[in-house]
Parts: C-alpha cells; structure tokens; sequence
C-alpha cells in the first residue's frame, strides 16, 4: 500500500520511495527514508495536499507524490 | 583579526532572527548573482571585525534548488572562515542532516542548537557534550529570539575559526561506500600536484567532490573531465551493485540512521506526546470547515490594513497604509510648495522641471513608501508565525492547476490594490520560476490607479446600463489573462510539470515586533533606492519628452509663446511626434491615433494618467467654455464638495478639478466628445481600457519588477510578455467585438 492508503490519524512505516530523481532526493533530505514512521495529521481542506509527522515535524506533500510513497502498517 | 562568518542551517530555524541579532539593524541586502535570492550581509554588533553573511535557508546541499546551490558553493568555493550552523532544538533530526553534509566540506563549523526555551517547555534534553564529543566541533545551546547564548557562540565561532578547527570525519558510510569515495577521490587528485601551501583546502574540496560524484550529483559530475569519466563510472557501477543499486538513496539512509543512532544516545524526548499551543491553533486555522473562512477573513484583514479608506466598513476610517500615504503626500506638499517659491521666477522650462518632473518624480517614489511598509510588515508577520506555509497549503490545489504554488496569492490579491507592494511580495515564493511568473501576472490585475481610466470610459462608453458589469468583466478579464498567461509560460518556457510541493509546516511562532520591523525597514530602503531610480528617471524622461519639441531649441517657440518660454504644448511635443509615428501600430487594435497612444505612454508614470492626458489632448471638448457650464450646473456645496475653495468656481483650478474629480469618478457622460472621432466604437473603447489594463504597469511597479527580477534582461522579458499579452488581447476583444456588435 501507499502512504495515500493511510487515513488521518493512522501510521505507517515507510518501505520506498519511487523512482530515482529530484522529487526522491528531496523527500530523502527531508527525513522520509526507509524505516521511518510517518503518520497522517490531516487532510487539506480542499482534498489534497496532505499533512503528515516524520521525524518529529509536520510536512506537507501532494497525493501525487504521496502515492510513490510505500507504506506498512 | 578579520573574519567572515556564514550562517547556514533550514529555513525556519530561526537563522534570520540571529542574523539580526548579531548584526542589529544594519545589514546589506544584495543578491546572490543571476538570482531572484537576497544576500545579507552585516557586522557582529561587538566586534566590528567579523564579517556576518546569510546564507539562504537550506534542507540539505543537493543540487535541486537555486538556494542550495548557493549555499554550497558559497561554503565550498569561497570557504568562510567558520560556519555557523542553527540548528532548530524542536525538531533536531531533520536540522541535523545539513550539519552531516557541512562537516563533510571540511570546514570549521559550530553547531548553535536554537529554541532551546520550546526544547525545555516541551521536556526534551539534550546532551550538548555528547553531541559535540560526536561532531569534534562546539555545540552551543541559544535562544536567538532572547539573545541568549549568543555570546558564547561567537567565541566559539571565532575560536574555531582561530584554530582552524576541521570536524571529525564522521563514520556515517559502509565499507563499500567509502571505498568508491576513496576510489574516486584518487582519480580526481591523480591529475596535479598538490602544492604544499594549498595541500589541506584542496584536499578538502576533492574530497567533498568524491562524495558527491558518489551521490550522483549533477554538477559536480559534469564537471569532471573526459579523462576521469570512465574510471568513474566503472567505481559508481561496482559501487551500485553493493547499495542495492541505488548508492544515491544508500546514501541519505546511511546519513539518517547515523543521526537517528546520535540523537536515541543524546537527546532523551518525553515519551507522550505533549499537544502544544500550535497544535491546538493548527486544528482551528486548518480545519476542514473553517479553513477557508479564516483564509478569507485574514486575506479580506490584510488587504483592508493596507489599502482601504473605509476601514472595517467604518466610512471614513483610513487604512495605517493609506493614512500614512495621505501623511506623506501632505508632508510631501508642504516641501513642494516651498520649492515653488524658491524657483517661481526662474525660466518657465526650469520651473517645470523642478516642479513637474522633480517633485513629481520623488513623489511618485514616496507616495508608494507607506504601502510598501505596511504590506510587508504584514508579510513578515505571516511568514513568521507560520500561517504563510498554511496558505500554501490551502490554496495549493487551486494553483496548481495554473502551474502556480499557493503562495502566488498574496502578491495577485495586493496586485488588486497597487502593483509597487504587490510585485515585491513575490520574494515570499519558493521556486525562482514562481516568483517570475508571478511578478509578470501581478502588473495584470487592475490596481487602484487603473480604476479612474475604466470609470472614465465606462461612463462616456456605456452609457446605457451596463457599467457595473462592464466594470465588473475587466475584473474577470485580468483574472483568466492571468491564468491563461501562466499555463502558457508554465508549458513554454518553463516546460515544466506541476512544481513539487514537499513542504515543512512550521510551528506556530508569535512574530518580535524586531524581526517585523527589520523586514519593513529592509523593504522600504530596497524599494526607495532600486525602484527609486528607475521611477524617478523615467518620469523626469517622459516629462521631457511631453515638453519639448525641435522648435525648443532654435528659438521658434520661444519668439511664439507669450513667456518666451522655450516649452511645447503636449499637442506638439516630442510625445506626440512619437504618438504619431507609433499610434498605425494600434490600428489593428482601434485605437490607432496619436492621441490615445501618448494616453498609453503617460500611463507608465501612473496609471490615472491616462485621464488627465486625455483631457488635456482633447482640448476642443475640455476648453475654459466647456469647462464654465458644465460646472455651472453644480450648487455651491457640491462645487466645494469637489475641491473649490469656498465654494467658488475658478477657472484656474478648473481643469485639474474636471480630470481628478469628475472624470476619475466617471461623473461626466459627455467627457470627450471628439475622442469618439479616434476611438469610434465600444468594442475599440473596451480593447483600449483591457491595453491599459494589461500593458506594461507602471514605472513605480517596474522598478519593483526590476528590483525582484535583478536583471534588466529579465525585466525586459517580463515587460514583453506583458506587452505582447496586451496587444494580443485586445487585438481579439476589438476584432471579435466589431464581429458581434
């Protein structure tokens, strides 16, 4: 499943992140690695972007990009 | 000892605020080369000898944005004497990732762990000594926005900078990965000897290089030579095959565990969590329902500070903006009038000069000040709380979709008050491509000023019902030129997809009233002396140009005119040579005459210009005659209500009040009679206010645009998209609207 699987409030733990790229390297610099816990805070009030926690902060991201992203509960 | 220190670390770190600190008030704004990114530069306030620049705010030293290029080459190229690294306390492993990949430069670097009043409310503890036990280099605890600790950190700073400090070399990478550094490293030292003299920078910079052809960087792996590239990618190739093909992601893993390991042994967190202040306003400010309201709401606040003259619906109530605008230009008389006396027995020419091209110049400059102030103060406030990464968020799907982040609507909403503030605003954008694209579409919106030009020819045009939708659908006009403009110059010149949106949302932060004020101050200054150039040689041109012709100066005209003066009447200026040579050019658009094309021209120096020209050129229709009946319908109240003195017609003070007061206002149907021998229809009249609407803004907002672009041939570019957008869209409005009407 994808983190666009997850529902608010619920948590995941991060397997990979899509294909090579600028879009990849910038959510590894921003914490979103293999093994990392990210959890769902909220959805924008328009349906997209989202909100979620990693590493402690809140980042916000697309569904989009969101859904290169593989998650397991 | 002289020393230049650079402060690196993530935006919202805080790293803005200790720059104040440490500098005070005085800095230097400049820009970074080629690049729509300021430069800050200052002296410590208690040594005069340490130089203090800023660097942009960083994530990371990657390649993929303008402000980490930057960065990094700033810190490797120019090689700073010490690197001061904030570090935000609250959120301590994300920060940490830039330290990793500063110490890999080599270069002396301390460590500031900020907020450390939020760290100790929230029950985090760190162990600084470890910390730095870890790093080899200073960790030092600080509270920027309270000044605390900053002391300290600069006799860090400068310590480390004394002693050369260099950070440990960290064990973060596997085997297999250091090996391929190591291997790579050779290949790029194989080439030259090392001087001994130089052997330790080089080296450093070498190293750092390896890492990086290793990363898969782009530019550092173009500039290798055609020599290393193969033996390169035979290392990179072995190397993939260890880092389950992919030594790139291997990397930023390795680099994340080797901080999460750090961060369990040296920072012990509270195991619940505590739901702090920003949460609990997050919920409300984000809330699915009232999201959009409270965004509207604080848009409908922010706009009404700055622009409106009935504050809050409270007739009368002026705006902090427009009082002090009103302020200025008062002040502004008062010296003018002073001036008047002092040059009224000079020549005519002189006296024009002075008064219509020099005070009116200035003043163009500092009515635009107050505006400038009090918008960016609000900006800084939003940005500093926090609430402007939230507008992203909630505007992000609706801008996408025109290639745009939801950022671009503060500088569009302010572009419907006055393009000067406005277009400076688009410095809060992420993307350089943003904040271009934005600068081009906010000179589209109808600013105040374009307002008198719409009422003035709705009221003569339209005469039969339909003004405010005539009014009403100029609005919508600039609102799809706009969107249209930017998908355009999203597929064709950008050529790009959607701009990604991976954003921090930062806590919430009640803003210092320093740091706002600071902003404000760094705005106004920016604006007064960039734009205020360009403002002010350009009206003192177009003002030449509108009062001079050849006969000025072979004596023709001073023999003709009763003074003796040397000047020209508009009619047969320079300006309206030039009016007549350009004006075929507006044939196609309908309004191909001189007199509405030199209308155009003196709406570059503000746009209600516009008004005042054309009644100034059309003087069959607004002679003294005209002028004594049409006011002679007015009771004495209302002539007073319109700005004769005691209620008195005086046929002096006429005409200005005819072009400010009534034709501003629309307030006269017949205005111009025989301008409907040059613009003959409304589908003409319509083109030529959308021309007016969407050209070029005005001199105040190109200076801005210049100001924001930084380079002439960007702003050049800028200009003609805007042009190009202009001539276009009306061409269409008057073709298709002689077709239907």
């Amino acid at each position: 499943m994808t983190l666009n699987d997850l529902k608010t409030g619920q948590t995941g733990t991060v397997q990979s992140i899509g294909e090579k790229g600028p879009m990849r390297k910038r959510l590894m610099d921003m914490g979103v690695t293999p093994g990392t816990t990210i959890k769902v805070i909220k959805v924008a009030p328009l349906g997209d972007p989202i909100e979620v926690n990693i590493r402690g902060y809140e980042l916000s991201l697309r569904k989009d990009e969101a859904k290169n992203i593989k998650i397991e509960i | 000892m002289n020393y230049t220190i650079a402060l690196a670390g993530n935006p919202n770190s805080g790293k803005t605020t200790l720059f104040n600190e440490l500098t005070g008030a005085k800095q230097h704004v400049g820009n970074w080369p080629g690049v729509t990114v300021d430069k800050k530069e200052g002296t410590y306030k208690k040594n005069k000898e340490i130089n203090i620049l800023d660097l942009p705010g960083t994530y990371s030293l990657s390649p993929y944005s303008a402000e980490e290029v930057i960065a990094r080459d700033y810190i490797v190229k120019n090689r700073p004497d010490a690197v001061i690294n904030i570090v935000d306390g609250t959120n301590i492993e994300r920060n940490l990732y830039l330290t990793l990949q500063i110490i890999e430069t080599s270069i002396p670097v301390v460590v500031a762990v900020n907020m450390m009043d939020e760290v100790e409310d929230s029950g985090i503890v760190i162990n600084f000594e470890k910390l730095s036990e870890a790093f080899g280099i200073p960790v030092i605890p600080i509270v920027a926005r309270k000044g605390k600790g900053l002391d300290k950190l600069m006799e860090a700073a400068v310590r480390v900078a004394d002693d050369k400090t260099v950070p440990k070399e960290l064990k973060i990478f596997d085997s297999n990965i250091n090996t391929a550094i190591d291997a790579v490293y050779e290949v790029l030292t194989s080439d030259y000897n090392v001087s001994k003299r130089d052997a330790v920078e080089k080296d450093a910079l070498n190293y750092w290089k390896a890492i990086k052809v290793v990363e898969n960087d782009d530019i550092v792996t173009g500039e290798l030579t055609n020599n290393q590239k193969p033996e390169i990618i035979a290392i990179l190739g072995e190397a993939e095959k260890y880092a389950d093909g992919d030594t790139e992601a291997k990397i930023a893993d390795l680099r994340y565990k080797f901080i999460t390991n750090l961060v369990s042994e040296s920072v012990k967190k509270p195991k619940t969590h505590i739901e702090t202040g920003s949460d609990k306003i997050d919920k409300i400010l984000t809330n699915r329902f009232l999201a959009i309201p409270i965004f509207a709401i604080i848009m409908y606040i922010m706009f009404a500070l700055t622009f409106s003259e009935n504050l809050f619906f409270v007739e009368g109530l002026l705006s902090p903006g427009i009082w002090l605008a009103g302020v200025a230009e008062t002040l502004w008389g008062y010296i003018g009038s002073g001036v008047d006396a002092l040059v009224a027995n000079t020549s005519p020419w002189v006296y024009s000069l002075v008064m219509d091209g020099i005070i009116e110049g200035l003043g163009a400059i500092i009515g635009f000040i107050p505006l400038v102030l009090v918008l960016y103060m609000l900006i800084s406030f939003l940005e500093d709380c926090g609430y402007m990464a939230r507008i992203a968020f909630v505007m992000d799907r609706i801008f996408r979709k025109f290639g745009l982040s939801g950022r671009s609507f503060i500088p569009l909403l302010m572009g419907f008050g006055c393009s000067v503030p406005a277009t400076m605003a688009t410095r809060t954008l992420d993307t350089e491509k943003d904040r271009t694209i934005t600068t081009i579409l906010t000179g589209f919106m109808p600013c105040g000023a374009k307002l008198p030009i719409f009422a003035m020819f709705v009221s003569t045009f339209f005469v039969d019902g339909s003004k405010t939708l005539i009014t009403y659908s100029l609005y919508m006009l600039s609102i799809v030129v706009a969107i249209i403009v930017s998908l355009l110059l999203n597929k064709f010149v950008y050529k790009s997809k959607a701009s990604n949106f991976v954003m921090e949302l930062p806590k919430y932060r009640v803003p210092t009233l320093k740091s706002i004020g600071i902003h404000g101050w760094e705005k106004v200054k920016g604006f007064a002396v960039k734009a205020g150039t360009i403002i002010f040689i350009s009206t003192i041109i177009i003002w030449a140009l509108s009062n001079f012709n050849a006969n000025s100066f072979n004596g023709v005209n001073a023999a003709n005119n009763e003074d003796e003066s040397i000047m020209a009447e508009m009619d047969e200026s320079f300006l309206a040579s030039v009016g007549n040579v350009v004006a075929p050019v507006f044939k196609p658009l309908g309004f191909g005459e001189w007199r509405p094309t030199v209308g155009v021209v003196t709406g570059w120096i503000a746009k209600e210009m516009v008004v005042v020209t054309l009644a100034q050129l059309y003087d069959e229709d607004v002679n003294l005659e005209y002028l004594e009946e049409f006011f002679s319908a007015y009771s004495e109240e209302e002539l007073e209500e319109l700005g004769f003195e005691d209620g008195v017609y005086d046929e002096e003070a006429a005409f200005d009040i005819y072009a400010e007061a009534v034709l501003w206002e629309g307030g006269d149907e017949n205005a111009l009679r025989t301008m409907k021998n040059d613009i003959k229809t409304d589908a003409a009249a319509y083109a030529y206010m959308a021309f007016n609407l969407l050209c070029m803004p005005c001199f105040a907002a190109v200076g801005a645009m210049k100001r924001e672009l930084k380079t002439w041939k960007m702003t050049g570019a800028a200009i003609g998209v805007q042009m190009l957008t202009a001539y276009v869209v009306s061409f269409i409005i008057y073709n298709v609207g002689s077709l239907i009407f």
